[in-house]
């Protein structure tokens, strides 16, 4: 692949570069980049044919530096998407019971009269913390829907909800930031403009693909295909996965790792490469803080002892682990698998400690450290202060919701925490939920029939969303169309450059996410909100003064010392980003462009050389986990159920079932309407190796049940040996738009979920992480007869042998509803009971009584 | 001069981009291809090391739909499926400029189809 | 014409796509890097038509095989070879070959696991003596030899004719309804045999010999010719006509990979082409379209046929056939047009009752436009043609009393006396009754009638095994028919272990000859004409010591195949040519080439083809083609209620021979399982799942196959593979490794055949199908482990 060779052969006048529009062959021709919906991490450079305020046509622009005219099949598809006849068109008030999906249209008027009627009465009575604010993940939506429950709903209680132990990219980000104080990315020439042309940039010499098929989903704003340029020239590859992927076929070393072991892997490659002294000494010398306690910590953990956790073979261990260590650089491609086991918060300060001892930080084709473009970072705290502050201290975060002490690390409710509350009304009962973007039932939702059945007890719950999904039909009260990608002005400061969005159609009365915000937003806090006419208005706000914190709460942010400048460094507006034609859509700043800017003093807030850490240097014991109350070195936990963990439990489930590796033809939940992809992708399929199939009596093709102590789900058995004899590999996000809507079928939502299988309360240290890429179960054949999952839960709200997983805090909670009924108050900050009657106090977690 | 589409396989990820690219451009229905993946694998080689030891390999192969996008190369634009390929394995022109780049190296194919 | 002209060797045409380094001028056995390569030219078994493909045996220091590599030596093939060859180690070392004899108690029949291994010596004198008494009781009519298709056994009259003396050969199909159909509509219409497509593969230069005329439109109808090399005609000259300028039409109630490539697809309802035919002599009639010259010096009948082609016009034929008229006009002025034209005509002509007015139609396509012995167009045999050895044997081996005896030639001597074997449906009958004598022993030359060729199998099964006291299988592989009905089990030789010859399109016709070398020895196997040779001296040491007194197996195939008794000397000259091509000459009728009395003209009464056929007339047949609406489909309303979709079947693949070939993995894992085509709106109508499990039924049986959900057939058919059995799975009885699971022919009836006797509605029946929730995917895994190991 010779970069300057492809730029060269693009004819520029035929795409026409340097303009944002123009006329082409009886069609508009708009240049902008697509951020979603439908869902993705990223967002490229797309080129929108339009006629009669119709997309007719997409292609992709090969004219902007981000992905070079290549699209993904999802952008390829989109009118397919945009113009699909199951999407929502007006807003709808649910007109029989929820499940019968039984709507009738009303006017947007309508719908925000009734939601800002609900939402000030529960502020009357309960507060605005008994409203919860639901997003789901990919949308653009990240700061615009936090921004929106905390200065509009007032709620601190904002999530991805249904997602115990924060089980994705949260891990990372937070393990990031303490040794850090800033993300690692894989360099493969994405932060210049010039890309792989750039004179400062080579490829790495080494990449290790973890936990992660970049490819498929391009994943945390990377761009998967990023990389295959790397390996075209030169790159080697190390891939450490269950799963055979592109990578591990073409790998100098695939590691097929045993599901939800990979801290002992990590610690094994930080034993050799300590012990071998192959780490780089001047940059840790210059740069690190921590080397002796680090090494100190990993000095019994080598390769013979990872080897049987692992599953893997000692010598391969230790030949990969030499192998990154001599590449200069190597690079880390990490993915959700660091977050999706219980070391999760060990597990990524295991991967920065290898980066930063090898020295691959912030050196050309190692792990960049990225800021959102321009420093413009509108993040999930932007909105909190906007909060009352009574309301604000309600927040069912960790600290409340799993007994750990710590600081307030983590901007997101906890989902379990929020679970606690819906099902228990401990501390406080819920009374509506927000949702944006979405399908909690589909596709986030673990413990999926538990949830469904907790959600149940929210008295008001409002879906904005594209489409009607299962969520909606099971739950919702109301449900407000939401504006696609094409029919959306938006912006995009992920990572770099900062992109624009342009509306080029409607769909009958769909609004964007900017628009309904902006609107209900002028209706719940005029103050805040009557600042902005448009949602235009909102987002040249946001370019030019949405600060906040780039990743976490500002707590957080202050704690690392990030730099946080409280205003952005870009200088124009949305409509200048969309249509300079020195721009067109996209803008590269010079941090992101830049490489070693700790010796360039571009981190710290003074200007000083170092990192944005409290030491300033990078801390492979970092402070920030152990003032967050988790250990600062490395080690493994065994996956709660499984060979070592429960090795009886194994002869009832004698598989280990690994999931969520994602395919091209889907994001997440979404894109199962569309015929191109179920062409392509028609049914939901878990990976078999033929030696397991032929030992439990599968075939190929085969509906099977894949069942543990929890529920069953079923898929279709494709035999492969890009999974192991031990382990099976199923998809996650599957419903059936096409089949039976009303409850309790749902859309069939139940049929093929995984997370029927999952749990609820069990996470890893600091309540981060959940096992859901490491569980075990049986598989068997699907019979004529069976009874469906969602005729169990029908039956019994879950499977008959569900065993449910109580929280950590049962023993307060049952605490607590004695309290309640004896008439005594609950204060949450302190998690103290008051007995007015006699002026008692008693800590809720121990029950002992307080001194005065 | 004969046109052609030249792919460097080896790096092919079997990411359906170009089927649905052509798939979109000629507006093909359900079931039709311009160009169609083919999948070989994955299997193991047990006298290979790696990086050869795993045999998982795509080729898209161009069908009678396919124009090679001439409404769009004579305005000088790429055809849609090179133009969209993500692994960037995909290359438009003259088969013989094309045949200068398979130098042993990497797996290639060159493909054309009737003028 | 010398001999040693007869058999020369053939000159080589090198593939323009092979490299310069090869081996071009090899002799048929060399040297090379330590091995012994054997240059052949093999038949069967594994069974196959003949075609002869070139092959290189490359065979180690130990004596055993160590790969096979097509020989570029071969005028037709050049090289090239079909998986099945590929894969022939596979075939010759699988660990289920069957390499010694074997006997097992009667009262054992169908017990997998009573074999119990013997002798030769030991099961010759078994046989001798159950011949000896059975013949004593029955007489030697009492005696059927199975014969099947593709293998040399299957076409090996000797074993009836003068090892066992039985007048009762019989290709045990319902109306003999594969190729027989044809040859005999040609030998009674044209006095010749079988007329196939010029291809060049007789002449020195291929298809840029001076006297050849390359192609203009070939039309391919009925016919998979790429899957199967049907006939022994090697499929793929098909492909390097078009690579020249070939156009095609094609004929097919299924999507083919010609059909996809043809000028003209002609998707007719299955069991309607003598319709369809009848209209395009219509057209090319009434458009005077066809060969003046031709028709007038040649053809008999010409208005009459006319006259009756006018009774068809294309309108009523497109209704019929379901095809656009349009189509039939252009298909019809194509054909005509084409200078050269040919017609590759195929087992569909055989497959239906009305078959043999469907082959009356081809042959009277053929000779109006001019194309009969034209270069290009269809080659004729001479007079002397034919290596065939029908009738070999017959006067000694038999005798005129008992061959009047044989089962069906009373009622069917057009049948009985084309091919002389025994009317196969009346076989069946007198199996199951009795009548006219008894059936009491049996031997199968190379047939697997239960899984393949026999309609109604398990009436085939029940009538056989309680009709014969004694049986033999002679084969390299178990199969569910000998397992189900046999006492002795005989191992039989590949082609890689053995001499013989091979004549191409079973000898009418012959293009090339080739010769078989024996490259390895396995275990302790025979081959036809060996055991023949001496199960013959066992059993009737007066007629073969004293009449026929070959002094080796190897002369008497010499004399079999090559008409010469010189203790297999000539065999070993002329066979280390490996393939010859035979000399022939273009417009031999014009020459006196085609009479035996040398004068001008065809071999038939009036000299003349016959459009109007004297022959049929005698036989008490129209003798002019007629349409007839297959009996099972929508001429019967009420039956279509229960039966909606038409059932065609037989479509070949290019894993299998037949039955063949299900235990070689290699070739298995192309096809696992027994597919049924249908149409997506069908399958959609019916509520089935692409790779669902289906089941078939008609008024005879039912079986279930897997779906392929697919356009290659309309939504009114449905195509069902056939001969599938499981070698993986049980053996005995009941289960007989699956046999009757899946088998398409417990659909299909016995006694549906035309007036002759010829032809069986196997691809143009009526079915119902509906989506079972069972599955019975093959397992690989399983294949592999069974098969994959060679011994």
């Amino acid at each position: 692949m010779d970069y300057q060779e492809f730029l060269d052969s693009i004819d520029k006048e035929a795409y026409h570069e340097g303009e944002w529009r123009w006329e082409e062959d009886g069609y508009t021709v708009t240049r902008t980049y697509h951020y979603s919906p439908p869902g993705c991490h990223t967002s490229c450079g797309i080129l929108l044919y339009t006629k009669d305020g119709k997309v007719e046509k997409i292609e992709g622009d090969p004219l902007d530096p981000c992905t070079n005219g290549k699209l993904c099949i999802r952008c390829l598809n989109l009118v397919e998407s945009i113009n699909s006849p199951d999407r929502l068109k007006y807003p709808m008030r649910r007109a029989g019971e929820r499940g019968e999906n039984k709507w009738e249209r009303i006017s947007w008027d309508e719908a925000y009269d009734e939601i800002e009627e609900k939402v000030r009465s529960i502020w009357e009575t309960n507060g605005g913390n008994a409203i919860i604010c639901v997003h789901g993940t990919g949308r653009n939506i990240n700061w615009q829907v936090p921004f929106f429950g905390q200065a509009a709903l007032k709620t601190p209680n904002i999530s991805t909800f249904g997602f115990t132990g924060f089980a994705c990219y949260m891990p990372r980000v937070c393990g990031a930031v303490a040794p850090f104080g800033d993300f690692p990315v894989v360099d493969a020439s994405e932060g210049h403009p010039a890309r792989y042309a750039n004179p400062e940039w080579n490829p790495p010499e080494v990449l290790v693909v973890w936990g992660n098929e970049p490819l498929a989903s391009n994943a945390d704003g990377f761009v998967g295909h990023w990389l295959v340029p790397c390996v075209q020239m030169g790159t080697r590859i190390i891939s450490i996965d269950p799963r055979l992927t592109w990578w591990g076929a073409r790998a100098d070393y695939w590691l097929q790792i045993r599901p939800g072991t990979d801290a002992a892997l990590a610690c094994a490659w930080l034993n050799v490469i300590l012990e071998e002294d192959l780490y780089d000494h001047e940059f840790v010398d210059l740069w690190c803080m921590g080397l002796d306690k680090l090494k100190e910590s990993v000095k019994d953990m080598t390769p013979e002892w990872a080897a049987p956790i692992c599953d893997l073979d000692a010598d391969d261990i230790r030949n990969s682990a030499r192998l990154y260590a001599s590449a200069k650089p190597g690079a880390i491609q990490w993915g959700l698998a660091f977050d999706q086991q219980l070391s999760a918060m060990s597990l990524c300060l295991a991967g920065c400690d290898l980066m930063a001892i090898c020295g691959n930080i912030d050196v050309p084709g190692g792990n960049i450290l990225l800021h959102n473009a321009f420093e413009i970072n509108a993040g999930y705290a932007t909105g909190e202060h906007f909060t009352p502050e009574e309301w604000r201290i309600k927040k069912l975060n960790n600290n409340f919701a799993l007994s750990i002490d710590g600081g307030d690390f983590v901007a997101h409710a906890s989902s379990d925490g929020l679970l606690q509350a819906i099902e228990e009304g401990f501390p406080y009962p819920i009374k509506m939920m927000w949702i944006q973007s979405s399908n909690t039932l589909s596709c986030p939702g673990m413990d999926a029939a538990r949830l469904y059945e907790a959600m149940q007890k929210i008295p008001f719950i409002v879906n904005a969303d594209p489409y009607m999904t299962p969520t909606s039909v099971a739950l919702a009260d109301i449900v407000l169309p939401v504006a696609m990608s094409a029919e959306r002005n938006s912006a995009r400061t992920w990572w770099t450059p900062a992109r624009a969005m342009v509306k080029v159609a409607d769909f009958y009365e769909a609004k964007s996410d900017e628009q309904i915000i902006v609107e209900l937003g002028k209706r719940l806090n005029p103050e805040v909100f009557n600042q902005w006419d448009s949602d235009i208005d909102w987002l040249d706000w946001y370019l030019r003064e949405g600060s906040g914190s780039a990743f976490a709460t500002s707590e957080a942010a202050d704690n690392a010392g990030i730099k946080s400048s409280g205003s952005t460094l870009f200088k124009h507006t949305w409509k200048e980003l969309v249509e300079d034609p020195a721009m067109c859509g996209h803008a590269y700043d010079e941090f992101n462009a830049s490489y070693n800017k700790a010796a360039k003093g571009l981190y710290r807030p003074d200007g000083s050389v170092g990192y944005g850490t409290p030491s300033g240097r990078l801390e492979l014991t970092p402070m920030l986990y152990t003032y967050w109350g988790l250990s600062d070195t490395p080690f493994h936990v065994e996956p709660p159920e499984g060979p070592i963990s429960t090795p009886e439990l194994m002869e009832t489930y004698p598989l280990i079932l690994t999931c969520g590796g994602r395919s091209f033809e889907f994001f997440h939940s979404e894109h199962r309407q569309l015929p191109t992809m179920r062409e392509l992708h028609p049914e939901p399929l878990v990976l078999v190796n033929p030696k397991t199939a032929e030992k439990y009596g599968v075939k190929d093709g085969q509906w099977i049940w894949i069942e543990n102590d929890h529920g069953r789900f079923k898929q279709k058995v494709k035999l492969s040996p890009r999974v192991n004899e031990k382990t099976i590999h199923a998809e996650h996000g599957w419903w059936f738009p096409e089949s039976k809507a009303e409850a309790p079928y749902l859309f069939g939502t139940f049929e093929s979920n995984p997370n029927n299988c999952t749990k609820a309360f069990v996470t890893g240290q600091g309540g981060v992480g959940s096992a859901i890429k490491s569980m075990i179960c049986k598989i068997y054949p699907v019979e004529p007869g069976d009874k469906m999952p969602y005729e169990q839960i029908a039956e019994t709200g879950n499977f008959p042998w569900y065993k449910k997983v109580n929280s950590p805090r049962q023993d307060e909670i049952d605490r607590f509803h004695k309290a309640m009924d004896a008439g005594m108050e609950y204060e949450v900050f302190s998690n103290e009971l008051f007995d007015p009657a006699n002026n008692e106090r008693f800590d809720l977690k121990t029950g002992a009584r307080l001194a005065e | 001069m004969t046109k052609g589409i030249l792919i460097n396989y080896d790096y092919c990820t079997g990411c359906h981009s170009c089927e649905v690219a052509c798939k979109k451009t000629l507006g093909l229905p359900e079931g039709e291809f311009g160009i169609k993946l083919t999948e070989v694998g994955p299997y193991e080689y047990t006298d290979k090391p790696a990086p050869d030891h795993w045999e998982w390999t795509w080729l898209p192969v161009i069908t009678k739909a396919c124009d090679l996008c001439m409404g769009r190369t004579t305005k000088g634009k790429m055809p849609s499926c090179v133009q969209h390929c993500q692994a960037w394995c995909m290359y438009y022109g003259d088969v013989e400029d094309l045949a200068k780049k398979m130098d042993g190296k990497t797996r290639w194919a060159l493909l054309a189809t009737r003028e | 014409m010398s001999e040693d002209d007869f058999f020369k060797k053939a000159s080589v045409v090198k593939l323009d796509t092979l490299s310069d380094v090869n081996d071009i001028g090899k002799p048929w056995r060399y040297e090379e890097d330590g091995m012994t390569v054997t240059r052949t030219s093999p038949w069967s078994p594994p069974g196959c038509h003949p075609v002869g493909c070139g092959l290189k045996l490359y065979v180690d220091a130990e004596g055993r095989l160590e790969r096979v590599e097509g020989d570029e030596n071969n005028p037709v093939t050049q090289g090239r070879l079909c998986p099945r060859c590929i894969a022939l180690k596979d075939y010759i070392y699988n660990p289920a070959r069957l390499l010694h004899p074997m006997k097992r108690d009667p009262k054992d029949r169908g017990n997998a696991d009573a074999w119990e291994t013997i002798t030769w010596d030991e099961a010759f004198d078994i046989i001798k003596a159950e011949y000896d008494r059975i013949t004593a009781q029955y007489g030697r009519e009492s005696i059927v030899v199975f014969a099947g298709t593709g293998r040399e056994g299957g076409t090996f009259f000797p074993f009836g004719s003068m090892c066992f003396g039985t007048p009762n050969f019989c290709y045990t199909q319902s109306g003999y309804a594969c190729y027989t159909p044809r040859l005999a509509a040609i030998a009674y219409i044209g006095g010749t045999t079988y007329p196939e497509w010029d291809y060049a593969g007789a002449l020195p230069g291929r298809w840029d010999d001076p006297r050849y005329d390359l192609t203009e439109v070939l039309l391919i109808w009925g016919k998979a010719p790429l899957e199967s090399s049907p006939d022994g005609f090697f499929g793929h000259a098909v492909i390097d006509a078009m690579r020249r300028g070939t156009r095609l039409i094609v004929i097919d109630p299924r999507v083919t990979w010609l059909s996809s490539r043809a000028d003209i697809f002609l998707q007719l309802r299955a069991g309607t082409d003598t319709a369809l035919g009848m209209a395009m002599l219509d057209i090319i009639i009434s458009e005077d379209l066809y060969d003046h010259d031709f028709v007038s010096y040649w053809c008999y009948g010409f208005d009459e046929l006319a006259e009756r082609c006018s009774t068809m016009p294309p309108e009523k034929a497109a209704t019929i056939c379901d095809v656009p008229v349009e189509d039939i006009y252009a298909a019809a002025r194509m054909y005509a047009a084409g200078n050269p034209a040919a017609i590759q005509w195929g087992l569909s002509a055989d497959q239906k009752t009305n078959g043999m007015q469907h082959a009356q139609v081809i042959v009277s396509l053929m000779a109006i436009t001019g194309n009969l012995d034209a270069p290009g167009g269809q080659l004729l045999p001479n007079s002397s043609a034919g290596h065939n050895e029908v009738g070999f044997g017959f006067d000694k081996g038999v005798g005129d009393d008992l061959l009047a005896k044989m089962v069906g030639l009373d009622q069917y001597p057009a049948y009985c006396m084309v091919i002389l074997n025994a009317q196969a449906d009346l076989m069946l009958k007198a199996l199951e009754t009795g009548e006219p004598y008894p059936i009491k022993m049996g031997f199968y030359a190379g047939n697997n009638l239960m899984s393949c060729t026999s309609m109604e199998p398990e009436r085939w099964h029940d009538a056989i095994v309680k009709s014969l006291e004694f049986c033999i299988g002679f084969d390299t592989f178990m199969n569910p028919s000998i397992e189900a009905s046999c006492d002795i089990f005989l191992p039989l030789k590949t082609v890689a272990e053995r001499d013989g010859t091979v004549f191409t399109h079973y000898a009418p016709c012959t293009v090339t000859a080739g010769f078989m070398h024996e490259a390895i020895t396995v275990g302790d196997c025979k081959t036809d004409y060996e055991l023949c040779y001496e199960l013959g001296r066992h059993l009737r040491p007066e007629l073969w010591d004293k009449e026929f007194n070959f002094r080796s197996a190897k002369e008497f195939m010499e004399a079999l195949r090559l008409g010469k008794r010189e203790e297999g000397r000539y065999f070993d000259k002329v066979a280390e040519n490996v393939v010859c091509q035979i000399p022939i000459e273009y417009y031999k009728y014009e020459k006196g080439l085609m009479r035996e009395d040398g004068t001008p003209g065809f071999a038939t009464p009036t000299g003349r083809i016959e459009l109007w056929s004297t022959a049929f007339h005698g036989f008490g047949e129209d003798p002019l083609p007629y349409y007839e609406e297959p009996q099972f489909g929508p001429a019967d309303p009420e039956l279509m209620e229960e039966y909606p979709l038409i059932l065609t079947t037989g479509a070949r693949t290019t894993a299998f021979f037949h039955s063949e070939h299900r235990q070689v993995p290699r070739l298995r894992a192309l096809n696992p399982d027994p597919i049924t085509e249908i149409n997506p709106v069908t399958a959609q109508k019916y509520g089935i799942a692409d790779g669902q499990w289906v089941r078939l039924s008609s008024p005879f049986g039912e079986c279930v196959q897997k779906a392929r959900v697919s356009e290659i057939v309309d939504e009114k058919t449905v195509h069902a593979q056939h001969a599938w059995w499981f070698p993986e799975e049980e053996g005995s009885e009941p289960n007989l490794y699956g046999n009757f699971r899946s088998n398409i022919n417990n659909l299909l009836p016995n006694f549906h055949f035309g007036k002759l006797g010829f032809g069986a509605p196997n691809k143009c029946f009526v079915c119902k199908i509906e989506p079972i929730e069972e599955s019975y995917d093959t397992d690989m895994t399983e294949v592999w482990d069974k098969f994959g190991k060679l011994v």
